[in-house]
């Protein structure tokens, strides 16, 4: 059971699963926000999961917050299951025309590209959320060594398919887009399609993700 | 080409196809979108005849230029709008909530809207847009929903699938008002700013900056200083939260919102307040009010009768 529920405006249910980011915290949102899509509760219009908060937005017409609350306080979701999840591996180079904070990071970080390449190419992820611009997964976590803060100016427009790093995180802009991350790469892979209604992310909450990294040349010949 | 067909001779500069939105995917990322102001969307259907939900073009400050082409058709355009209807030599000064007939070679201009943002046209009939989990809304971000998930272009040729055959000239007799007070909702980290930030934003005034669009609306104002972080981790977000970055300056969530962020919610805006809200161009002036949750709930349904009660009339 959910125990720290309130209200997030008058449309929305601010579930609290707790102030830290750790996957253990986080496999329990995943499960809740399953076993309530399931559900198909009537009036709920969306759930969003986080690294420790589920938000579940409703239409304010077909019912109010004690209603709803009420109902998720009600549902028994089972929180020993194994959670389902894929394991995906990502194409990404890191040619200078791709990992454009890559020097940043160098002299942050003070250790040189061929060890963070190493450490990063060298790691198992774990797909904590996907979203704030359509498909965008956030992946943890990295270790201290390779934990650096936003650029202190964002970007005003990120290449689709650059990878960045920020904090114990990676992700990977799906679109082009403002941002601040620290671009270490670029992924020729698709990693949202909107042409497939029933699952576009390639990537979803839960997930396994590695990297593997790629010459300049297959990445030029990936699609083709 | 299909006989029936409205050709863009002139794009405006923010014309998007509109309907209720797509629910369900916040979680990969996917906003609501959909019309910005509902009241407006919906009365612009019923006044063509439409099912209330059916997409229409949704337009910002100045609308687009359009040519029509084939068998005669009604059209109605809502919210508080200047245009012109041109039949051969004669030149019509168009009334918002009334519709009109237009016939082969019309021409319509959607010159601009007064002192607000966001104004709708429909058309008796039925579009040829393409869907994407059951909505044409456009999101220009993720270029989802029809005409490529972009905003019109000129030139452009968009083809009318079915007449409604009821030529009948319904209208309606409304006005839109403006709001200075927005009531809202204290927020989930109303306790991370400064006693001064929270004084500050009930009672003192801010302004509309111009860089306000479909996702957000940014303000001017008092700085509201944050004391606690100034980031969470992210979490989701949902329209009419008020976030307040490190600057300080208010950020209100719009309809293509971000589906998740990292800086504090100082408040949230009632449901019943959202459309009016969007309304408000660059420069208006606004004060916050807080009410309690229940009021919220109350004058969200006096709203919803109200709208519902407009749409009874239109007959």
């Amino acid at each position: 059971m959910i125990k720290n529920i309130s209200n997030l405006g008058d449309a929305a249910l601010y579930c609290d699963f707790g102030s830290e980011v750790n996957k253990e915290i986080n496999s329990k949102v995943i499960r809740y926000f399953k076993s309530i899509k399931k559900e198909n509760i009537d009036g709920i219009d969306n759930l969003t999961p986080s690294y420790n908060k589920l938000i579940i937005s409703f239409d304010l017409r077909k019912k109010n917050f004690r209603a709803i609350k009420k109902i998720i306080e009600n549902l028994s979701v089972v929180s020993e299951d194994n959670l389902e999840s894929n394991k995906i591996q990502i194409p990404v180079c890191c040619d200078e025309n791709f990992s454009l904070d890559i020097k940043r990071l160098e002299e942050k970080l003070r250790i040189n590209r061929d060890k963070i390449y190493e450490k990063f190419f060298g790691k198992e992820f774990f797909c904590y959320m996907t979203g704030f611009i359509a498909g965008m997964p956030f992946l943890g976590d990295l270790e201290n060594e390779l934990q650096a803060k936003r650029l202190e100016t964002p970007r005003v427009k990120v290449p689709k398919g650059s990878v960045g790093l920020t904090e114990q995180f990676a992700n990977i802009y799906t679109f082009e887009s403002p941002g601040g991350w620290n671009i270490i790469g670029n992924t020729p892979l698709n990693i949202f399609d909107s042409s497939k209604e029933k699952d576009p992310n390639l990537i979803n909450p839960g997930d396994t993700i590695t990297f593997e990294r790629i010459t300049k040349n297959q990445y030029q010949n990936y699609n083709e | 080409m299909s006989k029936n067909f409205f050709k863009i001779l002139r794009a405006g500069i923010n014309s998007t196809f509109q309907d209720e939105g797509r629910k369900n995917l916040y979680h990969i990322g996917i906003p609501f979108s959909g019309a910005m102001d509902n009241r407006n969307y919906l009365l612009s259907n019923k006044l063509v005849g439409n099912k209330i939900e059916n997409p229409v073009l949704e337009f910002a400050y100045q609308g687009p230029l359009l040519e029509y082409s084939g068998e005669k058709i009604n059209i109605a355009i809502t919210g508080d709008v200047n245009f012109t209807i041109k039949r051969n030599k004669n030149l019509l000064n168009g009334i918002c909530y009334q519709a009109f007939t237009l016939e082969h070679g019309d021409q319509l201009d959607i010159i601009s809207t007064n002192k607000s943002v966001y104004g709708y046209l429909a058309v008796g009939g039925e579009f040829d847009l393409k869907y994407q989990w059951s909505s044409c809304s456009v999101n220009t971000k993720a270029n989802i929903g029809a005409n490529n998930g972009e905003k019109l272009k000129t030139n452009q040729i968009f083809n009318i699938l079915k007449i409604n055959q009821d030529f009948n000239i319904k209208k309606l007799n409304y006005l839109n008002t403006k709001i200075e007070n927005i009531r809202v909702i204290k927020g989930t980290n109303f306790n991370y700013f400064s006693e001064i930030g929270r004084k500050n934003f009930f009672e003192k005034e801010f302004s509309v900056s111009k860089l306000s669009d479909r996702m957000g609306m940014r303000l001017e104002g008092p700085k509201i200083e944050n004391i606690i972080d100034t980031n969470i981790k992210s979490e989701g977000l949902i329209k009419g939260v008020i976030q307040v970055p490190a600057d300080g300056k208010p950020i209100i969530m719009l309809s293509d919102h971000g589906t998740i962020g990292g800086y504090p919610k100082i408040a949230v805006v009632i449901s019943a307040d959202y459309d009016k809200l969007v309304q408000l161009t660059p420069g208006s002036k606004i004060k916050f009010k807080e009410v309690e949750l229940s009021s919220a709930e109350t004058l969200f349904k006096l709203y919803d009768l109200e709208t519902q009660n407009l749409i009874s009339q239109i007959q």
